[in-house]
């Protein structure tokens, strides 16, 4: 296959090395004669990529919607359309709603975890001693197998454990049902989803700030100005769009929680979160019809939060070509 | 954001004061020490039991200290009973596989796009864009019918072709790089006569290697720890992964708690070690890789 084509530019332009962060490729101009098969040759590249986009993303959205107005069991062959009846089971059914519930919980934990992550980040760009074992330290809970960290907190959290041997330590008597307790257990876990995840944010925060020019902090030392004064004047709105990004991800991460409560206690004692739900409702009780309305309703709240971020946040859309 | 490896070079902020602020540096360690026996003290908990003997387990606190440091014991019996070899070697196969089939799928979409003008360019921009809207734990329920009908169902192919054909965040890695990579390195190719297969396994391919080395690492990274995938489309013991295998300790050995630990322990390390090796790439990685 000898393709030769000439859909480039052929100007001086060409070198586009320079800029480290890659600026979008300027129009480039078409030249007139193309092939046949020079037309063919990037379909040839993008048909697997293609394929398998429109397998695994595509047809399951398109089959989810068909699968939410029929009664479907998942196994057997008949499924009659039933309408919007999956739609006002989920409306009407009151029990269905404790799982937002539960969301407000991590999604409470998650703006600590914020806020966590902005003061280590901040604290750790300042000259600090030993601040690459502290940010690895921090840092590493994000790498661990969520399984592993399922298990490491079940341990930690059982009665007479290892928190209720330390707060017995500080002279908090009292052997309590972590897990166990419904008023305790969602905060338990929500704190484990913190304890996990901050680093991540933090690295990210840290990220943005160490790209701010050093020569603003030493206009501010300059002027005068404390280190509270320069983490809001000049650390906070240089890195607001990574603290605003990380607020809608917080969002649309605390209505897909699975792995931690799942793990740690199956969604027992009031800790189901959406998404057990519908894997419950999908494979164990055969309910797949009920199950995809429910994970539209889904896949629309997340669809919502993202177009609602697009237009607070213009500036960070992802950009594409 | 940048794809870069070769991080931009670390940049402390000093602040030359003459009057030391004692209290603040001193609150500062303090809240610095707090946080990182926060994330300390759960892990080494679990590493001391694992160490210990199952009497010891039941009679002492989960402070203590096991008797003898080097006992081995629950290692032994979480590796064989827990056949976690087995899981190992599920796991590192489709790693491998998968981790490869995202950087050729990726790189060759990047590679399409960036560098030819082909009609309904804007559509198929729009396509993946789009599906990194939809987030793939809604989808999950549909997805299970598709790997179904492809018979995929409890195979290895399931997950191989899950982590394979939709990772974009991965094509956007790709894409971003690629359009840091000269134009006049494929002109000047294309003037010896190389076609445009040659052009991307000679040029590009090798070009890429930073974004490349981004992509295995949080790919890796990803599929090592998932649950999800492995849980819900390969039920069969034989076919567990690390995540799946160690999930399953929890029914057999209930409240052996020495066991359940040690295999734990066995999960984390390869992930401590990884780190430690590759720490720097793993920051810019994951920076990369998050903020799409």
């Amino acid at each position: 296959m000898t393709v030769v084509h000439n859909t480039r530019a052929e100007g001086p332009a060409a070198d586009r090395r320079s800029a480290p962060p890659p600026e979008p490729a300027p129009g480039r101009p078409r030249a007139g004669r193309r092939r046949r098969t020079a037309a063919l040759t990037p379909w040839l590249f993008l048909a697997a990529p293609l394929a398998l986009l429109l397998m695994f993303t595509f047809l399951p959205v398109a089959d989810m919607i068909g699968y939410s107005f029929t009664d479907w069991d998942g196994i057997s062959p008949a499924r009659s359309y039933v309408g919007g009846e999956n739609y006002t089971d989920l409306v009407t059914r009151p029990a269905r709603f404790e799982v937002f519930v539960v969301s407000g919980f991590y999604l409470a934990a998650s703006f600590l975890q914020i806020a966590l992550a902005l003061y280590f980040a901040t604290v750790l760009s300042f000259n600090t001693r030993f601040r690459n074992l502290f940010k690895g330290l921090l840092f590493f809970p994000y790498l661990i197998n969520g399984v592993a960290v399922g298990f490491v907190f079940l341990y930690f959290f059982q009665p007479d454990g290892t928190l209720d041997t330390l707060l017995r330590l500080v002279g908090a008597e009292g052997r309590h049902l972590w897990l166990g307790d419904p008023d305790l257990a969602n905060p338990s876990l929500a704190g484990v989803s913190v304890w996990r995840f901050m680093g991540l944010n933090m690295v990210l925060f840290l990220g943005a700030i160490q790209s701010i020019p050093p020569h603003l902090y030493e206009a501010a030392e300059l002027d005068g100005a404390n280190r509270w004064q320069q983490f809001r004047h000049i650390i906070a709105p240089s890195i607001k769009p990574i603290i605003s990004l990380s607020f809608i991800l917080a969002v649309s991460g605390s209505l897909a929680v699975f792995e931690i409560p799942y793990i740690m206690t199956g969604g027992a004692n009031g800790t189901e979160t959406f998404v057990i739900q519908t894997v419950k409702l999908a494979f164990q009780f055969d309910k797949v019809g009920l199950a995809s309305a429910s994970a539209v309703v889904l896949l629309i709240l997340i669809l919502l939060i993202t177009w609602v971020q697009r237009r607070l946040f213009p500036e960070e859309r992802v950009e594409l070509s | 954001m940048t794809t870069d490896m070769s991080a931009p070079p670390r940049r402390t902020i000093h602040a030359d004061r003459t009057v030391p602020t004692r209290i603040p540096a001193l609150l500062k360690y303090l809240s610095l020490l707090l946080a990182s026996a926060v994330v300390l003290v759960p892990l080494v908990v679990v590493l001391l039991t694992s160490l210990k003997t199952e009497s010891e387990v039941a009679n002492s606190g989960p402070l203590s200290l096991p008797g003898d440091w080097f006992n081995f014991a629950n290692y032994a019996t979480a590796v064989e009973q827990g056949a976690m070899l087995r899981a190992f070697g599920n796991t590192t196969l489709i790693l491998v596989v998968s981790t490869a089939g995202t950087v050729l799928i990726g790189s060759m979409t990047a590679y399409a796009i960036d560098r030819f003008q082909f009609r309904l360019k804007k559509l198929v921009m729009g396509l993946f864009l789009l599906a990194t809207l939809v987030p793939s734990v809604t989808t999950q329920v549909a997805t299970f019918q598709v790997i179904d009908e492809l018979g995929a169902f409890n195979s290895r192919w399931a997950p191989i072709l899950l982590y394979t054909g939709t990772d974009i965040v991965s094509i956007y890695i790709f894409l971003q790089f690629i359009r840091s990579i000269p134009l006049s390195l494929d002109e000047a190719a294309r003037i010896d006569g190389a076609n445009s297969w040659t052009i991307y396994r000679k040029i590009i391919l090798p070009m890429l290697r930073p974004a490349i080395a981004t992509v295995v690492i949080v790919k890796g990274i990803a599929i090592y720890n998932d649950f999800y995938v492995p849980f819900l489309y390969m039920p069969d013991p034989e076919l567990g992964t690390i995540s799946t295998a160690l999930f399953r300790f929890k029914g057999p050995f209930g409240a052996h708690w020495e066991t359940i630990s040690a295999g734990t322990i066995v999960v984390i390390v390869p992930t401590l070690i990884v780190f430690l090796a590759l720490q720097r790439f793993i920051y810019s990685g994951f920076a990369a890789g998050s903020t799409k």
